[in-house]
């Protein structure tokens, strides 16, 4: 069973390698996709978008809430504004819901008028305080007294994004070294050779540090000592699609002095659930993802009192993320993002600490990036770029029965549910297995084709899509695995 | 697409479906469809390879396959018309479904409708199990999924979360199989599922079963490498000092069932909190006209008996509502839960027949007796010796004691 897809010749020469298969890393080789270069991505999970870009939120934010003049102001506000062309091309999923933070007392509002003041300085579009009965006809039930509204806010499917940049620099020839963990970099003054625990051994001029997690590690083994990385744990609960349509748009409190990030709040997401998180914890391990009973606790709670006609059935799942702060616990707050030319490692292109809202600005860093790369190399534009991803935006089950019927006529495999929950079928789950990356986990299929992420997690369809790889791709009981080598799912044939 | 008309529509071929299809035929509807998703009729029962059923209803004890193959049969005998391979996406309020197979997609017009789709099963999510996830945490059903039908072992070293039947169920065929079950752990101080399942399928192998405990944590990063258990207080929270380490590689998950109700609620039935299931009264006739419901998409059976005894008189009373033999009356005598009652099925009657009352206790008693009351009057008594959960108890009432009645309350006195 193989993790990856094999490449014949292990040694190999490229022009950029980014090391790190997030949503920072696949923005950047899919905006150097459009030029004449050679591009590898280097990534230690077996998958795209394993960590962060997988685990959080997925909102689109606006850019009201960092200072002007920082790296992360800026590039949030270009980074919303090139997102829906970018997902229009990549056919990812996002709606521009529009965000409402709201003040309860008098020092809020004045918290509001800052944050609207700060917005404004950052190019952030739209802004609007609104009063108690302008709030109440957006979200009716909402409690508070004023609110700032932030129409440009928006919610995406973050592993979606990323999953679309990465199919879409591949297509345009990026080649993506999956499951392939950085084990030794060497500098020669004109380039690198980057070498993985896997054997492949690469070359490159240009080198991109999109780590995330693990950046302050890939710094260290070019002997750039002066960045950490802290992991800082956020939680999330997810909620039965149910109670979808309880709400028209995010709601988050206006921030007040000594609170540690954004605060838990209900998120809507793309595909109809709502996410109560995240929490806000600080781990000594990179890959930490437990969740905790404290932690759980206290978002049911939160949840309830958000959502009154809540039920405890509602709860169909939690996860965690980890949010690459550079901040140690002692001092928390934020940093501004990392993004630089190393003068003192000639093609070292270094990015650390890019948390929130490092989704928001992906598209953006990727701008950024490639013009330090033009610095080095020369960038030609290919006329064989295709900016275009194959397929359609979203799912069978959000088509109006007639447009269902003519896909079921067109291909019978449209015509069989697989994942009775969420509704999916036989052709979106054939899709994800035969992804263009190659990647054959369980994981995979779940995180294309949505099936095992409804209610049943898993308890109706995972026992048919097991039938489907056996008799259409030929597992056998030990091939099955969920997202790691060691994560195999069966322990083999009963006797 | 195509627009079909059928007079009665069942949905789900389980138990229930088959049962209620037979019974509709049986009472002269020539034009009865059932549908099922699966490729084969006979639902869950096909991956219930083990015995028991049928005790009440055959007096034998059959496999899971065998007990629907009776019913298979009868289908067949009687001709009914049945799409496999066919999901129901969707029902609304006035009997219109859109239903998917290979072929088509398919617009139905029901005269009736029957929902007998049956149940799922509580997941890691829906308890909230802190804790990691990796490779080797299983539904107990889905691992009875992969063993029974695709011969496929999920794990070796095995610890069973809840004691309900399908664990239990699952600890027995798993050690038969050559896993080593290591506990079951139930986190009530009582046991979740029938007593002779705890006889044969855990004392029997000398499977201990762990009451009050419960698994606070999982462990492992890419495979299940152990779980952290504890005792629990009358609150269910973990009690300081009685952690311990139990290394395993595989979690199974028996923690309670859920009526599988989300087409339903698209069609706006009114559900009720206690089941899960739809609100019905002594037809079995939802809030919405014409439909009907039956069987664990009602509420969770222990036996299966049970529930094609239920479906027998859902697929008459679907037919005799084609027939305008069925009409709301002008009012309904409400049934209520009250003392030591979890539950009451039908919540309301017309007093205008003959029905069966079930219910379910809150908790374990023993020499006690299930009262339905009229105000101070006695409408029905039922003395038993042993009272639990885990067994679902039937009353039969005349409607000869419903005459004036308004309210009735049910309570284990």
């Amino acid at each position: 069973m193989r993790l990856y897809k094999k490449i014949e010749n292990m040694e190999k020469q490229y022009d950029v390698c980014i090391i790190g298969a997030g949503v920072v890393g696949n923005a950047i080789a899919r905006e150097l996709s459009r030029y004449h270069i050679r591009v590898a991505v280097v990534e230690k999970e077996s998958d795209v978008s394993m960590g962060t870009s997988s685990r959080n939120s997925g909102v689109i934010h606006s850019g009201i809430h960092y200072k002007p003049g920082t790296v992360r102001a800026r590039l949030n506000v270009q980074g919303n504004a090139m997102m829906s062309h970018l997902c229009r091309e990549l056919k990812v999923k996002i709606q521009y819901i529009g965000k409402l933070t709201v003040a309860q007392d008098e020092e809020d509002i004045q918290t509001l008028h800052s944050l609207k003041e700060q917005g404004e300085a950052n190019g952030v579009p739209g802004l609007e305080i609104l009063d108690a009965a302008q709030m109440q006809k957006i979200q009716p039930g909402v409690g508070g007294i004023k609110a700032l509204l932030s129409p440009s806010t928006g919610i995406i499917c973050p592993y979606g994004l990323a999953i679309g940049l990465a199919e879409n620099a591949h297509a345009n020839g990026v080649d993506f070294y999956l499951s392939h963990e950085v084990s030794h970099i060497s500098a020669n003054g004109h380039g690198f050779r980057v070498r993985t625990a896997a054997g492949a051994d690469l070359s490159c001029s240009v080198l991109v540090n999109a780590a995330g997690l693990y950046s302050d590690r890939i710094c260290r083994m070019l002997g750039i000592t002066e960045y950490s990385i802290y992991p800082c744990r956020g939680e999330y609960l997810i909620l039965d699609k149910r109670l979808q349509g309880s709400l028209n748009v995010l709601v988050y409190p206006a921030p007040r002095k000594g609170g540690a990030g954004l605060g838990i709040h209900l998120t809507n997401t793309v595909d109809g659930n709502i996410l109560i998180g995240p929490s806000n914890e600080y781990v000594d391990e990179a890959d930490d993802y437990a969740c905790t009973a404290q932690i759980i606790e206290l978002l049911k709670k939160e949840g309830h009192e958000l959502l009154p006609w809540l039920s405890t059935s509602d709860f169909i799942r939690n996860f965690s993320g980890l949010r690459p702060k550079q901040m140690p616990p002692e001092v928390k707050g934020f940093k501004d993002f990392v993004i630089e030319s190393r003068k003192d490692v000639p093609g070292f292109i270094n990015l650390v600490g890019i948390e929130s809202p490092g989704l928001t600005c992906s598209p953006a860093i990727a701008l950024m990036v490639r013009d330090m790369v033009a610095e080095r190399l020369p960038l030609r534009e290919k006329s064989s770029f295709v900016a275009e991803r194959p397929g359609r935006v979203g799912f069978f089950h959000e088509l109006p029965p007639d447009e269902q019927a003519e896909l079921v006529e067109q291909n019978h495999d449209y015509g069989e549910i697989v994942c009775r929950c969420e509704q999916i079928t036989r052709k979106e789950v054939l899709d994800a297995i035969q992804n263009p990356l190659g990647v054959r986990t369980v994981a995979a299929i779940k995180y294309r084709s949505r099936a095992m992420m409804g209610r049943c997690q898993g308890g109706f369809c995972l026992p048919r899509i097991v039938e489907i790889l056996q008799k259409d791709f030929g597992y056998r009981p030990e091939d099955y695995i969920l997202n790691s080598a060691g994560s195999r799912l069966f322990a083999g044939s009963v006797r | 697409m195509n627009t079909i008309k059928h007079d009665v529509v069942v949905i789900g071929g389980g138990p229930a479906g088959l049962a209620a299809a037979i019974a509709a035929r049986k009472s002269g509807c020539k034009d009865v469809l059932l549908i099922e998703r699966d490729k084969r009729l006979g639902g869950i029962l096909n991956q219930c390879i083990h015995d028991g059923f049928g005790l009440h209803k055959f007096d034998e004890a059959l496999t899971g396959p065998e007990y629907a193959q009776r019913f298979i049969d009868e289908f067949n005998s009687l001709g009914i018309d049945s799409m496999l391979s066919t999901i129901v996406l969707s029902v609304d309020g006035k009997r219109n479904l859109y239903v998917s197979s290979r072929k088509s997609l398919t617009r139905i017009e029901a005269g009736s409708v029957i929902l007998s789709m049956g149940c799922r099963e509580r997941t890691a999510g829906a308890i909230s199990l802190p804790g990691t996830r990796p490779a080797g945490i299983y539904t107990a059903g889905a691992a009875q999924n992969f063993i029974n039908l695709q011969n496929i072992m999920v794990g070796k070293k095995v610890v069973i979360l809840g004691s309900g039947d399908i664990g239990m169920i699952m600890a027995r065929r798993m050690t038969l199989e050559g896993a080593k079950v290591e506990a079951v752990f139930e986190i009530l101080p009582y046991p979740s599922g029938l007593a002779r399942n705890i006889q044969q399928c855990l004392n029997d192998y000398d499977i201990p079963l762990y009451l009050s405990t419960s698994v606070i944590e999982i462990h492992g990063k890419e495979r299940v490498t152990g779980v952290t258990v504890a005792g629990t207080d009358k609150n269910f929270k973990p009690i300081p000092g009685t952690e311990r380490h139990v290394p395993c590689d595989t979690i199974l998950l028996s923690v309670g069932l859920i009526p599988e109700n989300e087409l339903t609620r698209g069609a706006g039935v009114q559900m009720e909190a206690r089941t899960g299931g739809a609100g019905v009264d002594d037809t079995f006739m939802t809030g919405v006209p014409g439909i009907f419901s039956c069987g664990n998409v009602l509420h969770v059976h222990d036996l299966v008996d049970h529930v094609s005894d239920e479906a027998s008189l859902v697929g008459e009373y679907a037919v005799r509502y084609l027939d305008g033999e069925i009409k709301p009356p002008e009012s309904y005598i409400k049934i209520e839960p009250q003392q030591g009652v979890r539950y009451v099925l039908p919540q309301k009657v017309s007093g205008m027949r003959d029905f069966t009352l079930s219910l379910r206790v809150t908790t374990p008693s023993r020499d006690r007796a299930v009262w339905v009351k009229d105000g101070d009057r006695k409408v029905a008594r039922k003395k038993m010796i042993r009272l639990h959960p885990a067994e679902m108890i039937r009353i039969n009432i005349k409607k000869e004691k419903l005459q004036g009645a308004k309210v009735l309350e049910v309570s284990v006195e």
